[in-house]
C-alpha cells in the first residue's frame, strides 16, 4: 500500500491503462501542459504525446460527441470537461447518442467511453460552477454513473470505468482531489454496480456516496460517542444501483438515513427511498429520511454555501432522531 | 478513380433501388402496413448514392433522418434494411432502431441520427480515431441545410478542421428543414460560404446530377484522404416527398417549385446520360427496373416472413457486455 491523494490516483489509474492499452486516449479541455482544472492528468501529456493527450477547444458538444465516434471504431476516449456543470452542454451527445447506440443497433455497438466530470460544491465558485447533477445522469438506460469516495474508490472504479464497453459518467468530486488515502501497489479494479459497506454497524443504515461519504465516516465516529452503531454503505455506482447490500443492510438495521450533497428533489435518494420501501418496507422500525442538498442553486456566500449541503452536524442530528423513533 | 461504365450502372441500379424502395414504403404506410413514421428521400438519390460511391473500404458514413438512400448507398442489404422498417428481428438493427437508426459498422454507416445534426461529432470522432491509427481512411458525414443551424456544427466543424481530420461534411441542401425555407433559416445563399469561417475548403455541386456528385465528391474525398484536413461539401438538391409520412399539405410550398424540381429528376437524368452514351441500352434499363422490383418483393416477403422481436429480451441491449 501507498498513500496517495485522489488526483494523483486517479491520475494512475488514467497513466496505467493507456500504458496497457493504446486505444485509451485522452481529450478535454486545458488537460496538456495546463494538467486539467483539478491538475488530474498533469504531465501525462509528456508522457504520452499530444496524439493520446488531446487539448480540445471549448466545445463541450463535440468533445462528448467525438468520443462517441472514436469508441464505436474501438478506441477508449476518456474526456473531460472544467466543471460537471457544462455536462448540460453534452448532453445531446451524451444521452442521445453515447447512451441509446448500443441498444437502438441491437447490441451491435459498444460505446466505451468516460465521462470525468468535476462536481459540487465547497470551493466559492457559486451556482454555475458547483452543482451535483449526478441523478440526471441516473435516468438514462445506458449510461453508468459512478462517484468515488476516496483516492482508493478513484483508481479501482476509474481503471473499471475505461475497461467498461460502456459509457460511464465518471463524478470527480473537487474537495476530494487532495485527500489522501491507501492505494494498492498492484494493479486492482473496483468492479462497476458494486456498492461497499465502508463501516459495518448496527442500529441504523447511512447509505450516500461521493463527498458525502466522508461527511458521513465522521458522523459515525461522532454517534459511536453516543452509543450508536452506524453503517455505513458506500454507493460507489449510482447507476446501476447494487440493490442487493442496500437491502441486506436496511435488513439488518431496520433504520435509514440516505445522505447526498445533490439537492433533495428528484435525487439519488428519492430512488433508493422508493427502492426500499418497495423491496423491504416490513424491516423498517422507523421511517426513511433523507438529508439532502437544498432545493436551491448554490450560492456564493461561504456560509450560505456551507448551509445549502448536509454538513456533519446535520447529519448526526438527523441520526440520533432516526434513533429515537 | 474515373467513373467506370460499369460503376455508372452499379450506381443506377442503387438509385432505382432507393427510389422503388421508398416508393413501397411510402405506400406500405398509406396501407398502414408500417409501424411509427419515416422520411423519405425521394429526389435525392443521385446526392445521397453518387457521394457514397466514392467511397473505399474502411471509409464510413453518418446518415441523418433521411437515411434510406444512404443505407443502399453504402451497401447495405435491402431485404434487411426493409426487415427494420418492419420492426422485425431480422432488420438491422434487430427492430429495435427502425426508420431513423440504421446502421451497419461493417458495411460502412456508423449510423443514422434522429436528431439533427446528431451524426456531426460522431463523425469527428470515427475521422479522429483514422487519424490516431494512421489508416487511410475518410468519414463522410451527411447533414442537411437544417443540421447547418445547430450549435454541435459549429464545434465539429472547428474542432475537425483545427485537428486536420479525415471527414468529408456533405451538406444536402434539399431548401427545406421540415418546413422553413433556408432563406429564412439562414442569412445566405450558399452554405458552402460557412466553412470559410472554420478555414476549411468547400465546393457546391448540383446535386441532381450524379456524374457531377460522383466526380467531383470523388475529388474532395481524395483531397481529405491525402491528409489535407476536412472539406465541406453543398450538394444543392430537392426532396420531392414530404419532411415525414406526416407531411401531406405541403403548404409551406407550392406546386410550381415542386413541379420545376421535377423536371430534374436525378434518376430520368442519369437515364439520359447512359443512353446517350452507350453505357446502357433501354432494354438494359428495363431489365434493372425489373430485377429490382423482384429483389424488393423478395425482401418484402422476407420481412413479413421474420419474427418480432420479444419484449423479454430487450433488457439485455441496453448495456453492451
Amino acid at each position: 500500500m501507498k498513500e496517495i491523494t485522489y488526483k494523483e490516483a486517479l491520475r494512475e489509474a488514467l497513466s496505467e491503462e493507456m500504458t496497457q492499452d493504446e486505444n485509451v486516449i485522452l481529450m478535454g479541455e486545458d488537460i496538456g501542459l495546463y494538467g486539467g482544472n483539478f491538475q488530474v492528468t498533469q504531465d501525462l501529456v509528456l508522457r504520452f504525446g499530444e496524439e493520446r493527450v488531446m487539448d480540445t477547444p471549448l466545445s463541450e458538444a463535440v468533445i462528448a460527441g467525438c468520443a462517441v465516434g472514436a469508441a464505436i471504431l474501438g478506441l477508449r476516449p476518456v474526456v473531460e470537461v472544467m466543471f460537471s456543470d457544462f455536462v448540460t452542454l453534452m448532453m445531446d451527445n451524451l444521452v442521445n447518442q453515447a447512451a441509446k447506440m448500443s441498444f437502438m443497433s441491437g447490441g451491435k455497438v459498444n460505446v466505451p467511453m468516460v465521462v470525468r466530470l468535476p462536481v459540487g460544491c465547497g470551493t466559492g465558485a457559486a451556482a454555475q460552477h458547483s452543482q451535483s447533477l449526478e441523478a440526471w445522469m441516473c435516468h438514462v438506460p445506458g449510461l453508468k454513473v459512478v462517484f468515488p469516495s476516496n483516492p482508493y474508490e478513484a483508481k479501482g472504479l476509474m481503471k473499471a470505468a475505461i475497461r467498461d464497453n460502456n459509457p460511464v459518467i465518471f463524478c470527480e468530486h473537487k474537495l476530494l482531489y487532495n485527500a489522501v488515502g491507501n492505494v494498492p501497489e498492484d494493479d486492482y479494479i473496483i468492479q462497476i454496480g458494486q456498492a461497499n459497506v465502508m463501516k459495518k454497524g448496527a442500529h441504523l443504515s447511512i447509505i450516500t456516496y461521493g463527498y458525502a461519504v466522508q461527511k458521513c465516516l465522521q458522523t459515525a465516529l461522532k454517534l459511536k460517542t453516543k452509543g450508536i452503531d452506524a453503517e455505513i454503505i458506500d454507493l460507489r455506482t449510482l447507476l446501476p444501483l447494487d440493490e442487493k447490500t442496500i437491502i441486506d443492510s436496511v435488513k439488518k438495521t431496520g433504520r435509514v438515513l440516505i445522505v447526498h450533497d445533490a439537492v433533495k428533489t428528484g435525487g439519488v435518494g428519492g430512488e433508493i427511498a422508493a427502492l426500499i420501501a418497495e423491496k423491504a418496507f416490513p424491516y423498517l422500525k422507523a421511517p426513511i429520511v433523507r438529508i439532502a442538498g437544498k432545493d436551491v442553486p448554490i450560492p456564493f456566500n461561504k456560509k450560505l454555501e456551507q448551509a445549502s449541503v448536509p454538513q456533519v452536524e446535520d447529519i448526526k442530528k438527523a441520526a440520533e432522531r432516526l434513533m429515537r423513533k | 478513380m474515373s467513373l467506370t461504365n460499369e460503376k455508372t450502372i452499379n450506381m443506377y441500379t442503387k438509385m432505382i433501388t432507393a427510389r422503388l424502395m421508398e416508393e413501397m414504403i411510402g405506400q406500405l404506410f398509406s396501407e398502414n402496413m408500417l409501424h411509427g413514421t419515416t422520411h423519405l428521400g425521394i429526389g435525392q438519390e443521385a446526392s445521397a448514392i453518387a457521394a457514397c460511391m466514392t467511397l473505399q473500404k474502411g471509409d464510413k458514413i453518418t446518415l441523418t433522418h433521411r437515411n434510406h438512400l444512404g443505407c443502399i448507398g453504402i451497401g447495405m442489404e435491402l431485404k434487411y434494411i426493409m426487415a427494420e422498417m418492419f420492426g422485425k428481428e431480422t432488420g438491422v438493427c434487430s427492430g429495435l432502431g427502425g426508420s431513423m437508426h440504421m446502421i451497419d459498422i461493417e458495411k460502412g454507416n456508423l449510423g443514422a441520427n434522429g436528431i439533427v445534426g446528431g451524426g456531426l461529432g460522431i463523425a469527428t470522432g470515427a475521422a479522429l480515431k483514422m487519424k490516431y491509427k494512421k489508416e487511410n481512411n475518410v468519414v463522410l458525414c451527411f447533414l442537411g441545410d437544417g443540421a447547418t443551424n445547430e450549435g454541435l456544427f459549429h464545434e465539429a466543424m472547428n474542432l475537425a478542421s483545427i485537428w486536420k481530420l479525415p471527414v468529408v461534411f456533405y451538406v444536402e441542401n434539399n431548401g427545406y428543414a421540415v418546413s422553413m425555407p433556408t432563406e429564412r433559416s439562414m442569412n445566405i445563399k450558399d452554405i458552402e460560404k460557412r466553412a470559410e469561417g472554420y478555414g476549411m475548403r468547400s465546393i457546391i455541386l448540383d446535386g441532381n446530377n450524379a456524374i457531377d456528385v460522383y466526380n467531383m465528391t470523388f475529388s474532395a474525398v481524395q483531397y481529405v484522404r491525402e491528409g489535407n484536413g476536412p472539406m465541406l461539401i453543398e450538394s444543392k438538391t430537392y426532396r420531392m416527398s414530404g419532411h415525414s409520412r406526416n407531411d401531406t399539405e405541403q403548404r409551406y410550398r407550392d406546386a410550381q417549385e415542386v413541379e420545376q424540381w421535377s423536371a430534374k429528376c436525378p434518376i430520368k437524368r442519369l437515364e439520359e446520360y447512359m443512353l446517350k452514351n452507350n453505357i446502357a441500352s433501354t432494354e438494359m434499363l428495363t431489365e434493372i427496373n425489373e430485377q429490382v422490383t423482384k429483389e424488393l418483393k423478395e425482401a418484402i416477403l422476407f420481412s413479413q416472413n421474420s419474427i418480432e422481436p420479444v419484449a423479454e429480451e430487450m433488457q439485455r441491449y441496453v448495456y453492451a457486455k
